[in-house]
């Protein structure tokens, strides 16, 4: 079942399946970018999305900016004592060689503020602020609200 | 918008060693997200998992009803006694209607649970559960809550709680274990 409401997301979406590409900024590999329905514009959206850093140089994501939402954060998801909370994170690491994922349950972009309500089958640009590479726009996929990931025939997920 | 005393905080540092009550000796009342009053007695004798959530939620909470919905699927019709429910933590937002609209986006075995603010207190008293407002920017707000799914024997008994880190593979055998 999660296949096929995964694949009908995609076909939906089949000209782009932009959750899949992949974008580079300097030594930075950005791909699997994907964020979930909401329903109506009053809930705060998601995003997630992975980053490698091929390179020698700690970097890090210290922001994100998109047009779909008027205050978009970076929070981390945080499970003290068997309770949630979503501290907000002023910069996410992305060390030399190593692969960072803004994933359930874990980092994650939040869209507060969302100008519509994300649509299964949408897309929209987030554009990442690293300290040192700078600036790199990727698109993201909306995925159903149940969607755990985007199915990309290389996912590193 | 947002009333004074509309929520409880349960800052007593035992708490969490606390074990939730059997579901006969709960006295919560909660409303389903068809309108229905909903009573612990009406629970005797299924088995019961229970999560507490929002649906302003964005990550932690569609992922564990994904998650549910996954395992519901994988157990099949031998999940189908099973009481699934999410009871909101924010109920001043979580109408029976807005819930209605967002459990129809996951499995349709799950219940959205909601109530009065001291309704709602009281259920999570009875889980052990924890929830606290956080004021965000321009008035809004978001919650902090109890991660954990909880599971209950068909006799009412608590099993087990599947942690929200926890390796998800061990969660249908925990499941299994209540269902018979
Ligand atoms: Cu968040």
């Amino acid at each position: 079942m999660k296949h096929f409401l995964l694949a009908a997301a995609l076909i939906l979406s089949a000209p782009a399946v932009m959750a899949c590409e992949t974008v580079t900024i300097g030594d930075l590999t950005i791909e699997h970018a994907w964020s979930k329905a909401t329903i109506g514009a009053g809930r705060p959206g998601v995003f997630y999305v992975e980053i490698t850093n091929a390179g020698s140089v700690d970097d890090a994501l210290i922001g994100i900016a998109t047009p779909a939402a008027g205050m978009p954060m970076l929070h981390e998801t945080v499970v003290q004592d068997g309770i949630a909370s979503m501290p907000h994170a002023m910069s996410i690491p992305v060390p030399a060689g190593q692969n960072v994922q803004l994933s359930p349950g874990g980092y994650h972009g939040m869209l507060m503020g969302l100008t519509t309500a994300l649509k299964e089958g949408d897309s929209f640009p987030v554009t990442l602020s690293f300290e040192k590479a700078g600036e790199v726009t990727v698109n993201v996929d909306v995925l159903s609200l149940r969607a755990e990931g985007p199915d990309c025939a290389d996912a590193g997920q | 918008m947002l009333g004074v005393g509309a929520y409880r905080t349960r800052n007593l540092p035992t708490r969490s060693e606390l074990l939730p009550l059997p579901i006969g000796e709960m006295t919560w009342t909660l409303t389903d997200h068809r309108g229905r009053s909903v009573r612990p007695a009406d629970w005797a004798g299924r088995p019961v998992m229970v999560f507490f959530g929002f649906t302003w939620c964005p990550d932690v909470c569609p992922t564990t009803l994904s998650d549910i919905s996954l395992w519901l699927e994988e157990l099949g019709a031998d999940a189908d006694r099973m009481i699934v429910a999410l009871i909101s933590v924010d109920p001043e937002r979580d109408t029976p209607d807005v819930l209605a609209n967002y459990v129809s986006n996951f499995d349709q075995r799950i219940l959205g649970l909601t109530g009065s603010a001291d309704e709602v207190a009281q259920a999570a008293a009875d889980f052990r559960a924890t929830y606290r407002r956080v004021a965000k920017d321009a008035g809004d707000y978001t919650m902090d809550h109890t991660a954990g799914v909880f599971l209950f024997h068909p006799d009412g008994r608590f099993v087990s709680i599947i942690d929200f880190h926890e390796d998800r593979r061990f969660a249908v055998p925990k499941i299994r274990r209540t269902l018979s």
